[in-house]
């Protein structure tokens, strides 16, 4: 081993126990106050409403946006997450995905247009793109715990870091995709930069667009389920307790819930990028 | 008259230090000698050229002559590194953004070779796109759009969509869009080059008749020097950047700048002297006026036609018979010389194509080539058109069959 020590590990504990956190903390409780009651009132409100209610909704966007299939399929999920008494644990896993999902478009999808019009910025955030997608998923959820505590609110943090790059490149790809010429005939019919964007390169690039939000989704579900190592509630920590009880049986019961849900949401909004 | 578009020295230089460029171009440097010391490259050269009201004006040059970037910086879609481009009196080159807009709002349409529609909207929705974008409350914007789909013969298709249609339609729809806006100039750029040549054909004649009916002033870019030639009143020739030659088709053929010009000028020659000859097919079924009404019944039933030539001896073209008289004159027994019609046209195989169109435009029946009353050939209004749209192919085609 070489004399030389990179104190890259001191620095950065230093960093965020003595910078960040006290100057910072405030403002990190306050985001953590405003997403506890985001994410709490999209689980209340999936448990809510009845189950038959809901499965027959899912079901019947199933069946339009989709098939058939789907939505049988739909239908046995929701009988078997009933049956095997996970239903809560579902729709909070669901909540999670859906507030962390949101956060990656709202913030991923702008981030994703002003790539696409500006090389410079284009050039600042392909490489942290990189970075957050090669950084194993684990490694976020420890300034998670650290700025927002434990429980939904670092999980939905962390799994919207995990989860915004494909909406961001999906977005930026799209918009650089859009043909010259029509871009050069809304310009020239004198559109302003806004009308350009909106009524003719967002529309030219919304399926690419939706084809990463479809990947952000799943890996939203993804990460929702690594957070509950952190005490996210859901299916993630069913599976971690079979893990801890090496309970097979119920690891297995809870990873089929999460397929069950991953396939619903991911074929349910191909089937949306598909319509539009 | 006025001058609708004036530019004046407009230079354009490509790449990440135009000024360098500029400044070896004031030098005397060449295209090649800038590209070579700085890396630039140089678009459009000094051009300067005027565009009166009323007038199509064609700047016509090969590919990667400039003359895309030229239409370009006429509207400002390109910025210019130097020179002006006045537009009803008012410099374009140094407006602010909003009045860019203002101006291209209401004063420049543009036509694209590539159409440039938007697959996600109808037709209708399409050609309101300009009005659209200026606020023109939705009845009154589907009203003037309406109007421009039927100004280029579009009516009943405006719930479509652009995919439905064919590159023909589709360019109509690109036209309407620049018509809808009702600006006094039409930029087009390359506007009938993606489409073939008889839909190409029916365009231009339909610009000419549109332009007489709107009085709009055209500027229009094309690398076929026969469309510049039939659509031109002014026509400017571009080699390398640089404008080399302006005037009326005339002029340009008459007195060729250089010899860039007068290369093209020949091929022109050359397709013009095309005769009735070059393009006629010879008869693939006439009737002998010895076999009499049943045989000629017999040929036009097999071939399905519903006339034929009749030829005595040595081809000696004698009249046509239609299937109704052939018919009558056999039931009758009546001699088949009574019922020849006569009212078809002829020409003699020397005729330039050019004099052809209008007589094969009014005809009914193929125009005859006769010589010393011999039958040699017919000719199809089809026929004259392709010959003039590819003369030259179809002559060497002629020479490889021969061969």
């Amino acid at each position: 081993m070489s004399d030389f020590y990179f104190p890259l590990e001191e620095w950065t504990n230093s960093f965020v126990n003595e910078w960040l956190l006290p100057t910072m903390g405030d403002f990190f409780d306050q985001v953590s106050d405003i997403l506890g009651l985001f994410v709490d009132g999209v689980t209340d409100g999936l448990i809510f409403i009845p189950t038959i209610i809901l499965t027959l909704i899912v079901a019947g966007l199933s069946l339009w946006l989709s098939g058939k299939g789907l939505a049988v399929f739909t239908i046995i999920g929701a009988i078997y997450l009933v049956s095997v008494d996970l239903w809560p644990e579902a729709m909070q896993t669901m909540a999670i995905v859906i507030v962390a999902t949101l956060l990656s478009i709202i913030i991923g999808v702008p981030i994703g247009i002003l790539s696409s019009k500006n090389e410079t910025i284009y050039k600042i955030v392909r490489p942290v793109l990189d970075f957050m997608q090669t950084l194993p998923s684990f490694v976020y959820l420890i300034p998670a715990i650290l700025l927002f505590g434990l429980g939904g609110v670092p999980a939905v943090m962390s799994t919207f870091i995990f989860a915004t790059p494909p909406a961001v490149r999906m977005t930026n790809l799209g918009i650089r995709q859009v043909p010259e010429d029509m871009v050069e005939a809304s310009r020239a019919f004198g559109s302003t930069p806004w009308q350009l964007l909106f009524k003719v390169e967002l529309p030219m690039a919304l399926q690419t667009i939706m084809a990463g939000i479809n990947q952000t989704i799943m890996l939203a579900l993804s990460m929702a389920v690594i957070a509950s190592m952190i005490g996210a509630p859901g299916l993630g920590s069913v599976v971690l307790s079979g893990i801890s009880n090496v309970n097979v049986g119920l690891g297995l019961t809870g990873g089929l819930g999460i397929v069950v849900l991953a396939i619903i949401v991911d074929r349910l909004t191909q089937g949306i990028g598909e319509k539009l | 008259m006025n001058n609708k578009i004036e530019v004046e020295h407009l230079t354009k230089i490509f790449g990440s230090k135009p000024e360098e460029g500029l400044k070896q171009l004031e030098e005397g440097k060449s295209k090649d000698e800038i590209l070579e010391n700085t890396g630039m490259t140089v678009g459009v050269k000094e051009a300067s050229f005027s565009v009166k009201e009323g007038e199509i004006f064609v700047i016509m040059g090969l590919s990667g002559s400039g003359k895309s970037t030229l239409i370009r910086l006429v509207n400002r879609l390109i910025d210019p590194t130097a020179g002006r481009v006045m537009i009803d009196g008012e410099d374009l080159t140094t407006m602010d953004n909003q009045t860019l807009l203002e101006t291209r709002r209401a004063k420049l349409g543009m036509v694209f070779q590539k159409f440039g529609l938007f697959p996600f909207r109808t037709i209708l929705n399409n050609v309101e796109y300009g009005l659209e974008i200026q606020g023109v409350p939705k009845e009154e914007r589907e009203q003037e759009a309406r109007k421009a789909i039927d100004d280029v013969g579009l009516k009943g298709y405006e719930k479509q969509y652009p995919s439905q249609l064919s590159g023909g339609m589709q360019q109509r729809v690109g036209l309407a869009r620049a018509l809808a806006n009702d600006t006094d100039i039409l930029l087009m750029d390359e506007a009938f080059s993606a489409l073939d040549p008889l839909i190409r054909q029916e365009m231009q004649d339909e610009l000419i008749d549109l332009q007489e009916k709107l009085n709009k002033t055209v500027l229009f870019i094309t690398h076929d020097l026969d469309e510049a030639l039939k659509l031109g009143d002014r026509i400017a020739i571009m080699k390398d950047g640089e404008i080399v030659q302006v005037g009326t088709a005339e002029e340009i053929l008459d007195n060729p700048a250089n010899d860039y010009v007068s290369s093209f000028v020949k091929d022109v020659d050359r397709s013009k002297v095309l005769e009735a000859s070059n393009v006629m097919k010879i008869p693939e079924v006439t009737a002998s006026f010895r076999d009499g009404p049943r045989m000629a019944i017999r040929k036009m039933k097999e071939s399905n036609m519903s006339s034929i030539f009749v030829t005595g001896k040595n081809k000696h073209l004698m009249g046509l018979l239609t299937i109704d008289d052939a018919i009558h004159v056999h039931q009758n027994n009546e001699s088949m010389e009574t019922v020849l019609k006569n009212d078809f046209p002829r020409t003699a195989p020397d005729t330039q194509l050019k004099d052809l169109i209008a007589v094969a435009s009014d005809a009914k029946y193929p125009i005859t080539v006769v010589e010393d009353g011999k039958l040699l050939g017919l000719i199809s209004r089809a026929s004259i058109l392709s010959g003039l749209v590819f003369g030259q192919e179809q002559e060497t085609e002629h020479e490889e069959v021969h061969a």
